[in-house]
């Protein structure tokens, strides 16, 4: 971490202090601004490319929202302007799955935090078997999220599964609300934890030992060394692994659609997109919940930058120290 | 109309030709006409992976059978409706030229043919595909007054119930509703199995119940009818009592065809309303079937020890029960259709290969081997078919009085909205419940509402 944030202040002179860079060596400018252009050049073919890949179909699904277009009625497609903002805004379908993935995505991201960091503090503190442990901690995260989904699907089963095997006798438990969605949860968590984990250990990299230490030796207890020291000294990687695993959460398909296939109301908005589009074949309308979804994501980003303040990626570790 | 028509028959016309004389000029064994491009067309059939094998068998005694004008290879779609509608919608709105013949849910003809991704019959072709085709099957392939598929298989509902528990079966749903009560308040084996899950099999309860109340969910000019008269409600408030009942099964609200078929071979069900696959099944050894299912005791109890007596010995079949006596059932029609697309270069030839791939034989292949039972009515009264369906009579009965699932290009969305306003079934409220299934399909039927 630290070598990479080295460079740091030399990029990003280029951007705050632009003026006095050129202007404290402008001998140097020359070739600098050569292989500025080079680096440019160089790099454009990419970025033309993801461009393409990113903002066509970002832009085409935006204007899809702002027709009436349903596949099954090609000749029935006109202009709506935002009518089907308006539909989805006051459907109960939408508001259902909103909550529904709003729980999940705090409910889930609450407690991949605090298992993560117990995690990362135990991978951080291993003497032996280093890599041994880390490897064992990152094997959920290994596996295809579907695959992963079908095994939690299968041990939930009456008569087939070990887990359900351990409830009372005639319980389903995929098929009632609660139960389903914990599960659902549980199947996220399971998942996550170790990427939530692996995030934080980088960060744990940040914390001076002779700090802990001189703490110590005024007589901070451990979980005074942890609120008081650690996660202060962590919250930019606190910050990335929460914003990662947030904007994750919030677009959770995969488990849902093996696990309940939104039965029982354990619909997220992905899957309400997903039924809209490829189920109903209504373009209008599945574009508007995709674009909706996209909106709050973007959301969820603003608002965890703004949260975190200053600690936000880029602003690092060197520009508070 | 017959103009387009008049055009394609036009282009297939040189390639038999420019076959014809590659055959020959290989024949004479020069070298240069080994292409795979110049061979008689080929005519691709997409068909749902269930019986794979059997269409696959159909398309080659078809290719066998047109000599060499064209050939017929069979592709597998998914296994789910859903994933095989997905992909097939995909292909046909991409302009897929190599889609030329399609195996087609009975609900997706008028979505398919208002999209124009299916061609309508040929005059022709629809009298020679109407000709000895059962009719509620016909029924399905119909959208506008228009033959938009020819019918392949057909499927149905009927009762199978065990005899030592109900030594007559009953003839009406309050009927049955009363046995399994009784027969729960004496721990007997009690539950009335019945798709009730979120998904396709509990909207065709639904519409089976309310026409056989003399109720419509949508006419066939999409017009809404569930809030015309007291069917809705008597539809409702019989399976919100199946399901609420005390001797029904726990997890009826998470059950599909095979779990009702699974109830009853372990010996817990009394009734099952279900297709009949579920005959075959406990007609074949584990692990692919039942094997008779389990031991019951005197009384009828499943059993763990070997008491000699098996599910199947009491293993019976009725027609499907009535919601009002005297008022035979309509159960609802299932089955898969021919269709072929829009985007075929080769349409012509695809109508040939449509009435071969469902003639006699291959319908006969799909029903013994495959367990779907034919649209043809001859083979009804065919001594092969009837040896494999001990219960022809009960399935033909129950065709006869066939219901069809609402012909609108928005079933699938009517049927998602259904499904999971109707699930689960023992929460129902059918008289608040009524008026709302009313809006929902309402804003289906116009692709109006978001579905669930």
């Amino acid at each position: 971490m630290s070598i990479e944030s080295a460079p740091a202040p030399t990029t990003g002179s280029t951007q705050v202090g632009a003026p006095q860079g050129r202007k404290g060596k402008p001998v140097r400018s020359e070739g600098k601004r050569a292989e500025r252009r080079l680096g440019l050049l160089l790099a454009a073919p990419a970025a033309i490319i993801i461009v393409g890949v990113t903002a066509y179909p970002i832009l085409y699904a935006i204007w899809l929202s702002l027709l009436r277009y349903d596949l099954r009625f090609p000749a029935d497609q006109a202009f709506v302007g935002l009518a089907n903002y308006a539909t989805v805004l006051t459907s109960g379908y939408w508001w259902s799955a909103f909550g529904v993935t709003m729980l999940i995505t705090i409910v889930s991201v609450a407690i991949e935090f605090v298992l993560g960091l117990a995690l990362a503090l135990l991978m951080h503190r291993t003497l032996v078997a280093r890599g041994l442990v880390r490897t064992v901690i990152l094997i959920p995260y290994g596996i295809v999220t579907v695959v992963a989904a079908f095994s939690w699907q299968f041990a939930w089963t009456p008569d087939k599964g070990y887990l359900a095997a351990l409830l009372p006798d005639g319980s389903a438990p995929l098929t009632d609300f609660a139960s389903a969605m914990a599960i659902i949860i549980v199947a996220e968590v399971w998942k996550t934890t170790p990427f939530m984990a692996l995030l934080l250990l980088a960060g744990l990299a940040l914390v001076p030992d002779d700090l802990l230490k001189a703490a110590q030796v005024d007589g901070a207890g451990a979980w005074q060394r942890l609120t008081q020291i650690i996660l202060p000294m962590m919250k930019p990687a606190i910050l990335v692994a929460l914003l990662f695993r947030t904007l994750d959460a919030f677009r959770v398909f995969d488990n849902i659609y093996i696990l309940t296939q939104g039965s029982n109301g354990t619909g997220s908005v992905s899957m309400l997109g997903y039924n809209n589009l490829f189920k109903a074949f209504n373009l209008g309308i599945g574009s508007a919940i995709s674009v909706l979804i996209f909106l709050c994501v973007g959301l969820i980003a603003i608002l965890f930058i703004k949260l975190f303040g200053a600690s936000a990626p880029g602003s690092e570790p060197t520009g508070r120290r | 109309m017959p103009e387009p028509l008049r055009s394609s028959a036009r282009r297939p016309r040189g390639r038999p030709l420019l076959a014809g004389t590659c055959a020959l000029l290989t024949a004479a064994a020069v070298a240069g006409c080994g292409s795979a491009a110049v061979g008689p067309p080929v005519l691709n059939f997409y068909t749902p992976a269930d019986n794979a094998e059997g269409y696959a068998a159909a398309a080659e005694a078809c290719t066998a059978e047109a000599g060499g004008r064209y050939s017929v290879v069979q592709q597998t779609l998914p296994k789910s409706a859903d994933d095989q509608r997905l992909q097939l919608a995909r292909r046909l709105v991409a302009g897929d030229t190599a889609v030329d013949l399609l195996g087609i849910d009975v609900t997706w003809t008028a979505e398919f043919a208002e999209a124009g991704w299916v061609q309508q019959l040929p005059d022709d072709v629809a009298a020679q595909v109407t000709d000895g085709t059962l009719e509620g099957p016909l029924a399905t392939a119909t959208y506008q007054d228009a033959l938009w598929a020819a019918p392949l298989n057909t499927n149905t509902q009927i009762l199978w119930y065990r005899k030592d528990l109900a030594p007559t079966p009953p003839a009406t749903w309050d009927e049955m509703i009363d046995a399994s009560e009784r027969l729960g308040e004496q721990g007997l084996p009690s539950y009335i199995e019945v798709q009730g899950a979120q998904y396709e099999g509990i909207t065709v309860w639904f519409n089976t119940l309310i026409n056989s109340a003399g109720g419509q969910i949508v006419d066939e000019d999409g017009n809404v009818r569930i809030g015309e008269g007291q069917a809705a409600q008597q539809a409702l408030d019989i399976m919100q009592r199946v399901a609420a009942s005390p001797a029904s099964d726990p997890s009826l609200s998470v059950n599909k065809e095979n779990d009702g078929r699974l109830a009853m071979e372990a010996g817990t069900a009394a009734f099952q309303i279900n297709y009949p696959f579920v005959y075959a099944s406990i007609n074949t050894p584990p692990p692919d079937g039942g094997g008779g299912g389990t031991f019951i005791d005197d009384q009828g109890k499943p059993s763990a020890t070997d008491t000699g007596r098996r599910v199947i010995d009491e293993f019976a079949w009725a027609p499907y029960p009535a919601v009002n006596a005297g008022e035979p059932a309509k159960p609802t029609i299932g089955g898969l259709n021919i269709a072929v697309s829009a985007t075929s270069l080769h349409k012509d030839l695809a109508f040939e290969a449509m009435q071969c791939l469902r003639n006699r034989d291959n319908q006969l292949r799909n029903a013994t081997e495959g367990g779907v039972p034919p649209t043809l009515e001859a083979l009804y009264s065919d001594p092969s078919f009837q040896a494999e369906y001990p219960a022809w009579e009960a399935i033909k009965n129950s065709l006869d009085n066939a219901s069809v699932r609402p012909q609108t290009p928005a079933y699938t969305s009517i049927s998602i909205v259904l499904s999971d306003m109707l699930n689960p079934p023992a929460a129902i409220d059918p008289a608040a419940l009524a008026p709302q299934l009313v809006d929902q399909v309402e804003a289906a039927v116009k692709s109006e509402g978001l579905v669930p």
